[in-house]
């Protein structure tokens, strides 16, 4: 047993650094100053370990900025120029599948240590642009050319949903209320303020169903975490490395049209189950769950299609008060993206870094109780690309 | 050339010609020549009637680039007769209220207009089935 056991912690991944920006509209800070400024702080943590490859996760600067060829930009800025370094983009998954990609690498044995940092500079284009550049995430031919925006693909996901299940009015209230609960309590929050459920009643339609307080805001940010292998972790880490346990992704269509279920998340059920598989663990083994809240209607599908709760009463965990921190399942512990932010293609990396503080135990105010395990999930479309992972402490093997 | 992707797909876009699989006969809109039901080729044209209802619909201010002078506008899901669902937006509503279920028709519109020269682009959306006087 002794054996098995240091086998596994040899050719097992760990997070041993974590750096973040605030979330918020950083006029004065560049795409490529935002990333340096999270790589810098991930690489403090880590010691003296060098990255021998850089993942970067980003799905907006070459339409925003006209950047693309991140990898290579990145690594040469912050002076890492003899290392191997690519982009990865999966629309909103573009953070989970980075780290997927680094973690395969690492899991392989070809790569020794790498840093994924995701970033994206929303404020450097008007609004109906930046709509624009996110609607290619969908199927450009079928769906965007009839003026389609993220927005409005979620609406009529949500639209439909509440008139299968018959769900109340107001009943996705509860994720906006926690997403802010938690959010003013992280420093690099965007927004900082709670809110209660007079706020989300008054709240403007941004295209019906989906009010203001529905929908997350996109902004400018920064996350990085450092990743190296169990057999060269070095011994005098500032802080407990955290274990991927597990790591998994899964695609469904585009096109919200062309599934047999437009209401249910089937790439997100696929990706959890093999994770789970993966990380030998059941569901209620989770202690906590970093949704990609993008909308609130995303956060119960999410919590459906991993299966919290019966397709059609996700909803019913918000009501209840099961997703708050010292509830059953807590939700995006550090405000997720709709108080926190979501920055595109950074957001699975801020998931990431959330996550390892948690299990580290450095959440301060918003520390899970206990927390030993914890999933995160970033999303790309309307569900189209998954990308899952598992966290662990070291200890929880 | 600008238009070349919309060239391309006009039979789907001015008469929506889908697929109808030779093996378990689902018709597929848009064509996709492999049939996602069962698995295997499909390649053998089908025109749809048009005729359909809303499955799930949406009215949006906040409208993308290029499309702001159309704003606010309704877009929708329709489930076609023939069992595929397929995205549009909704026309001639003027002050009805769209419902889910309602039947709707095909129309072929202006869907925008693309590049400097401003090279128009139609396509189809939906109307409510017109009623005969």
């Amino acid at each position: 047993m002794m054996a098995t056991k240091i086998n596994k912690i040899m050719n097992d991944v760990f997070i041993i650094g974590v750096g973040m920006t605030p979330v918020g509209e950083h006029w004065d800070r560049s795409l490529r100053e935002l990333a340096l400024e999270a790589m810098t702080a991930a690489r403090d943590e880590a010691g003296a370990m060098h990255p021998e490859a850089v993942y970067v996760a980003n799905m907006l600067a070459p339409a925003l900025s006209r950047q693309s060829h991140l990898g290579a930009l990145l690594a040469d800025f912050s002076g890492m120029r003899g290392i191997e370094a690519v982009a990865i983009e999966a629309a909103g998954a573009s953070g989970g599948m980075a780290l997927r990609q680094a973690y395969l690498a690492l899991a392989s044995g070809m790569v020794n240590t790498a840093l994924i940092v995701g970033v994206e500079k929303i404020t450097e284009r008007v609004t109906a642009e930046v709509e624009a550049a996110l609607i290619s995430s969908s199927d450009a031919d079928y769906e965007s050319i009839h003026g389609l925006t993220q927005t409005a693909l979620a609406a009529m996901v949500m639209q439909r949903y509440a008139f299968e299940y018959n769900v109340p009015e107001y009943a996705f209230a509860g994720f906006s209320i926690n997403a802010h609960a938690n959010g003013a309590k992280n420093p690099n929050a965007m927004f900082k303020r709670p809110i209660n459920l007079e706020t989300y009643q008054r709240a403007a339609i941004l295209s019906d169903p989906i009010n203001m307080f529905d929908a997350a805001p996109l902004a400018d940010g920064a996350a990085a975490i450092f990743l190296a292998r169990g057999d060269v972790l070095p011994s005098n880490l500032p802080f407990p490395p955290v274990r991927i346990n597990a790591s998994a992704a899964a695609i469904s269509t585009v096109a919200v049209h062309d599934r047999p279920n437009p209401i249910f998340f089937s790439a997100a059920e696929n990706a959890v189950k093999v994770a789970l598989d993966r990380a030998d663990i059941n569901i209620e083994q989770i202690n906590f769950f970093e949704v990609h809240d993008r909308y609130t209607i995303f956060s119960a599908l999410s919590l459906e299609a991993a299966g919290f709760a019966a397709p059609g009463e996700g909803w019913k965990l918000a009501e209840s008060g099961a997703i708050a921190l010292d509830g059953q399942i807590p939700i995006c512990t550090f405000g997720g993206s709709k108080a926190r932010g979501d920055t595109g293609g950074a957001t699975g990396v801020y998931q990431a870094a959330e996550a390892a503080l948690q299990l580290q135990g450095r959440a301060g105010e918003i520390q899970v109780a206990d927390a030993r395990t914890g999933l995160i999930q970033s999303i790309g479309g309307t569900g189209a690309t998954v990308a899952t992972h598992i966290l662990s402490t070291v200890e929880t093997l | 050339m600008e238009i070349t992707s919309h060239w391309r797909i006009k039979k789907q876009r001015y008469a929506l010609v889908g697929e109808v699989c030779p093996h378990c006969a689902s018709k597929i809109f848009p064509p996709r020549d492999i049939c996602p039901e069962c698995g295997d080729e499909a390649k053998d044209l089908y025109q749809f009637s048009g005729r359909g209802e809303v499955y799930s619909y949406t009215t949006l201010y906040n409208a993308p680039a290029g499309y702001e002078e159309q704003a606010p506008y309704t877009v929708a899901m329709v489930q076609l007769e023939e069992g595929p669902l397929v995205t549009a937006q909704l026309t001639d509503i003027d002050e009805k209220e769209p419902e889910v279920g309602m039947p709707v028709e095909m129309v072929t519109r202006k869907l925008g207009s693309e590049g400097d020269r401003g090279i128009l682009i139609y396509g189809y959306k939906f109307r409510p089935v017109l009623e005969i006087a």
